[in-house]
């Protein structure tokens, strides 16, 4: 095959040399419109249904306990407390006995202890504050800490599963006394549920852990079968809290009569619940794969005080 | 805790309505569970419309009635009523439902062939009149909008039911709530008349405390009232009995039960006739065993606190009574107990026998010890009132004396724990009333605590108690103090949120499952960790803790892919354990994959997943989260529930011990035991335990950024190679020839079978050759190529391909 694009470019080789301009010209118009032509005849047929579908998109999702746990975190930074940990199986000391909940008390009926030996040494932690007690027996105060993670407790009905999630907090100092937490759990219900106005109630209760003691009930009423948190006239109670008992410091080596302080606890999957309106607590931990799908969070949907703390 | 508003105003002088109560009772800490109508056998009883009248196929004086119920509900009845017609209203009562004039329950049952559910009223069946004809009509103008509703208005009084915190015995009778209340300003706590009760004669029943190693009792009152006629209650007793949801026996039961509900003082009654000569209270003998008032036989351990007679043991202290000695309809004498047993034998005892009752419950607590004679009065005066009887001089055994406890209280420290001030005036006065014997010191409130307060040890009790009869609502709202001691996030939850993220943006559903699994499963995937029992599972198939964090995300896969889902990726971030004790856990990450890539695509080939889709994705997920790339290694040896040949361990230095992450397909023994039904099954996992951290911060500054502009060349090589032979070490082996010149090697083909022997196959590899320094000539490429193939050749074996 002959070399085209040789015979044409020697053939205005040739032409230059003569010096022909307009034949020049009209020459390199015309190949401009012949190539004009040949390309707008490639693209018609290139012409592709751009309305198929693409290549399978993959979403991955973050479970709502995950993403609430973050949410509180992000709360709670920017108030300056930082996460702690603790182990799921803990010792019979750190899961009652520190927290002043002596063998042989009524009150350890309140918690359905799952235990792993016969004498009742190990247990899976009922819930998150034997980390307060782990926390202030490795460190000196003050202490300002949130320590979320897995609970553990026999009970199993619609709305209680073997396993739910807690977060416990313990803000110990010189001086902090019951109104730091009131304002400090009155600043987390008001970002966590993003509403401006939310009605809270503090009620005397008792914990053997903290002394005074209180629940917190938060306001809400029913609107088109949905819940809707913030006014209303029904009472939804939420956490648990108090001021950390004098016999507790002393178990965790820590002076009371110079520190004092709060702590509280809040179960997370209930929280999510309430605020993503999701009515099944033992769907949570069922996997039903249409469910995540449902209910999970975009992996980028990172909880942030910048960006907001939910789309 | 149950009790009526009626009931309350015995002890308390109130002008406060029900609805003020129940708000008070909330703010003082004595949480009102409900505040309702006990439940009536008329409750069941409903208005109800006729909506359609057909007449029975197979009666002529029977009519089948589509009868409208509310909340949309319709169902047919089977009726003989002339009157019924379309349009009626009328009276319905549901399967289930006692008829008060013949006492009998409606089931649902079939009438001459046709199925009736529950039965359309007359009045007489009602016991509103003696009219049977036809059932009762209704007025429209009343009833019309009331269908569905209770045709009987609850006339029974409204019960309050609280929920009493473990530390407040004392809020276990009427009367500890009504003195609660008026401390916080809801009233008067009604003075208590003195009793004008005659004593005839001694107590001759001879009672002895024995002094024992334990002993579980420290006073025991009685009294014995003679002569007595035991009968049915009187209305207004029956009525209290009833509205806190139990059944009224006797009289002399019923008292007793009245009395330990009204002042939180449990007592017991048995048949004086029916004793065998004395009391003792002494500690039992292993294998000792009597019949209790719940008709269940008991065989007792050592020293559980145990009333006994000559003849052996009447009943279990404080906990429950012994058929063999209770009180009967025929029973002439009583024998009435008041007595303090100590709460940590109560519990152990009833712990051990597996025992729940009124009396347990209370006496665990922590009953008021001084108020043995109190009761033992009160419910003397009730007896003889209603059975008659004289009563015996009240005899008291006691081996201990109640010592008094003293709380010196320096105001100060409300202020410092509430963050707000009271009166020393109104605080006083808050005390008083809630029983405290108070007296002023010049720096502290020198303060008796009442006896009936176990729960009250230490001044924080009293800042309690003052702040909640204050109100929790004068508590201040302090602004957050935002000071911060340590970074919210260490690096190792930070490596937690970063990972589990990165994962999710691969494409993994995250899920949470127990931390507990069936063992059968385990058992398939915790290689030789300890199983680690649940002494006490919720269920059998929860039996043990997950060595694992596969066996559950198996387990929801399958059931997943049984509800015909049929690509699937999960995954789960959270604890596998390894030991029993604290802290012998991991944080894993386990994910799965399941079915096919490109399903149904128009334009892609689709294939089932395998080892390199997950591979893909550990790796990457590692990357992410900052693992230098260069270090990381890839072996072949993997746990057993992988496929041996078909899955590789993720290390981060050649000599470490553990892995960071396994990868691969899963061993086909399990897919073929546990039943799963799908194309293909992968599975990663990653141990963040075991990641070590990159020394390099982001915030540190970056490495310089230095590239080369001089030409890069490429070179393609192919080897023959041992099949065995890891395509990791030949390329660790290319970039050791100069790790200067040899800036990266990438295998592209790998090839078995037709021209190339047994045993062996054919890797190609593609090699970027650049300097930094200039560009290199063809003599310097030349050089690199021979050397490259020298040490191949020279290290493994492999032959150049030509």
């Amino acid at each position: 095959m002959p070399d085209i694009k040789k015979i044409k470019d020697d053939y205005i080789d040739k032409l230059n040399m003569e010096n022909n301009v307009d034949k020049v010209n009209k020459i390199s118009i015309k190949i401009q419109e012949i190539e004009t032509k040949e390309i707008n005849l490639k693209l018609e047929k290139e012409k592709i249904d751009i309305t198929l579908p693409e290549r399978d998109i993959e979403i991955g999702k973050i479970h709502p306990v995950s993403q609430v746990i973050d949410e509180i975190s992000s709360i709670f930074s920017e108030i300056g407390f930082s996460v702690e940990e603790g182990p799921d199986v803990e010792n019979e000391y750190n899961n009652f006995t520190a927290l002043n909940t002596p063998d042989n008390h009524p009150a350890r009926d309140m918690h359905d202890t799952f235990y792993l030996d016969k004498n009742k040494e190990l247990l899976l932690r009922t819930h998150t504050s034997p980390v307060q007690v782990r926390t202030m027996l490795k460190g000196k105060p003050p202490f300002k800490i949130i320590a979320p993670g897995r609970t553990y407790r026999s009970d199993s009905d619609q709305t209680h599963a073997p396993m739910f999630h807690q977060v416990e907090g313990l803000h110990i100092d010189k001086n902090i006394n019951m109104g730091h937490l009131k304002g400090c759990l009155n600043y987390f219900i008001k970002e966590f549920f993003e509403v401006d106005k939310i009605k809270m109630r503090f009620r005397p209760s008792h914990f053997p852990f903290t002394e005074p003691s209180a629940e917190v009930d938060i306001g809400y009423e029913i609107r088109n079968g949905k819940i809707v948190i913030g006014e209303g006239d029904k009472w939804l109670e939420i956490l648990g809290c108090g001021m950390v008992h004098p016999n507790v410091l002393k178990n965790v080596k820590v002076n009371p009569s110079k520190y004092q302080g709060y702590a509280f606890g809040i179960g997370i999957d209930r929280l999510g619940m309430l605020k993503y309106g999701i009515n099944d607590l033992r769907a949570f931990f069922e996997t039903d794969y249409r469910w995540l799908s449902h209910f999970g969070f975009d992996p980028l949907d990172v909880p942030s005080n910048y960006r907001g703390l939910s789309r | 805790m149950k009790f009526t508003v009626d009931w309350l105003k015995n002890h308390l002088d109130t002008k406060f309505n029900n609805s003020q109560i129940i708000d008070k009772l909330t703010n003082i800490g004595l949480e009102v569970e409900s505040f309702e109508s006990s439940i009536s056998e008329l409750d069941n009883f409903i208005v109800a419309k006729i909506i359609n009248v057909k007449t029975h196929p197979n009666a002529d004086r029977l009519k089948l009635c589509d009868v409208y119920i509310g909340s949309d509900k319709t169902i047919e009845v089977v009726c003989g009523a002339p009157n019924a017609k379309n349009g009626l209203l009328t009276v319905y009562a549901p399967p289930g439902t006692i008829i008060p004039k013949n006492q009998m329950k409606l089931s649902v049952s079939k009438i001459r062939g046709v199925t009736s559910y529950g039965m359309l009223c007359s009045e007489s069946e009602l016991l509103l009149s003696n009219e049977s004809d036809g059932i009762i009509e209704l007025k429209n103008n009343k009833y019309a909008n009331k269908i569905g509703v209770k045709y009987f208005k609850s006339t029974s009084e409204k019960v309050i039911d609280l929920s009493i915190t473990p530390n407040r015995p004392d809020c276990l009778g009427v009367r500890g709530i009504a003195r609660d209340l008026s401390a916080a300003g809801a009233g008067k706590l009604t003075i208590n008349k003195k009793s004008n009760l005659k004593y005839r004669g001694d107590q001759n029943i001879n009672v002895t405390i024995k002094k024992e190693k334990v002993q579980g009792c420290t006073t025991f009152g009685s009294c014995l009232i003679k002569g007595v006629k035991n009968k049915e209650s009187p209305k207004w007793l029956k009525d209290k009995i009833k509205s806190l949801g139990q059944k009224p026996i006797s009289a002399i039961v019923d008292i007793t039960n009245y009395v330990m509900f009204d002042l939180n003082r449990p007592l017991h009654a048995y048949d004086a006739d029916k004793i065998d000569n004395e009391i003792i209270i002494r500690s039992s003998t292993k294998g000792e065993s009597f019949e209790a008032l719940d008709n269940k036989k008991y065989i007792l351990e050592n020293d559980m606190c145990v009333i006994s007679d000559r003849s052996g043991v009447l009943g279990l202290g404080g906990i429950i009574g012994g058929t063999k000695s209770g009180t009967e309809y025929s029973t002439k004498n009583i024998l009435l107990e008041s007595a303090y047993f100590l709460p940590r034998s109560i519990r152990k005892t009833s712990k051990q026998l597996n025992i729940d009752t009124d009396a347990k419950f209370r006496f665990e607590r922590g009953i008021d010890p001084l108020s043995i004679e109190e009761g033992l009065i009160k419910a003397s005066e009730l007896i003889k009132q209603i059975c008659g009887g004289e009563i015996s001089n009240l005899d008291i055994k006691k081996i201990e004396n109640y010592k008094k406890k003293i709380i010196n209280f320096e105001p100060s420290l409300f202020e410092k724990t509430t963050g707000f001030k009271v009166e020393k005036k109104e605080l006083i006065k808050i005390l008083d009333k809630l029983g405290f014997n108070v007296s002023k010191n010049k720096k502290f409130l020198k303060l008796v605590v009442p006896s009936w307060r176990p729960d009250i040890t230490q001044p924080i009790d009293i800042v309690e108690e003052i702040v909640r009869i204050k109100g929790y609502e004068h508590i201040n709202t302090s602004e957050p103090i935002k000071t911060r001691l340590k970074p919210t996030l260490n690096s190792y939850q930070k490596l937690f949120h970063f990972l589990q993220r990165s994962v999710a943006s691969k494409g993994y559903l995250e899920t949470v499952t127990w931390s507990f699994t069936d063992s059968k499963i385990n058992q398939l995937f915790k290689e030789n960790d300890e199983e680690i029992p649940i002494v006490n599972p919720i269920s059998s198939d929860l039996n043990v803790l997950r060595n694992s964090i596969f066996p559950n995300l198996i387990f929801y896969l399958k059931k997943n892919l049984d509800r015909g889902i049929k690509d699937i990726c999960l995954f789960e971030i959270g604890p596998a354990f390894k030991g029993k004790n604290p802290g012998d856990q991991l944080t894993v990450i386990g994910a799965v994959r399941a079915g096919k890539v490109s399903r149904l695509s128009w334009n892609d080939k689709e294939r089932i997943v395998d080892t390199f889709d997950v591979k893909k994705d550990v790796i990457q997920s590692l990357y992410e989260a900052g693992i230098d790339k260069d270090d990381i290694i890839i072996d072949d040896k993997t746990p057993s529930y992988y496929h041996p040949g078909k899955s590789g361990g993720v290390y981060q230095n050649k000599n470490e011990k553990n892995a960071v992450a396994y990868f691969g397909e899963i061993h086909p023994n399990i897919i073929k035991k546990l039943d799963i039904k799908t194309e293909g099954l992968v599975i990663f996992e990653i141990c963040l335990d075991y990641i070590k951290k990159s020394k390099q911060k982001i915030k540190d500054s970056k490495s310089e950024y230095k590239f080369s502009d001089f030409q890069k060349s490429e070179r393609d090589f192919a080897f023959i190679i041992n099949k065995n032979f890891k395509s990791q070490e030949l390329v660790n082996i290319i970039k050791s020839v100069d790790d200067k010149l040899i800036n990266s090697v990438r295998v592209f083909d790998v090839f078995e079978g037709e021209n190339i022997p047994e045993g062996k196959k054919s890797i190609a590899v593609n090699v970027n050759i650049q300097s930094d320094k200039k560009t290199l000539n063809e003599s310097d490429l030349d050089n690199i190529n021979k050397l490259i193939i020298s040490s191949v050749e020279l290290k493994s074996g492999a032959k150049i391909r030509s």
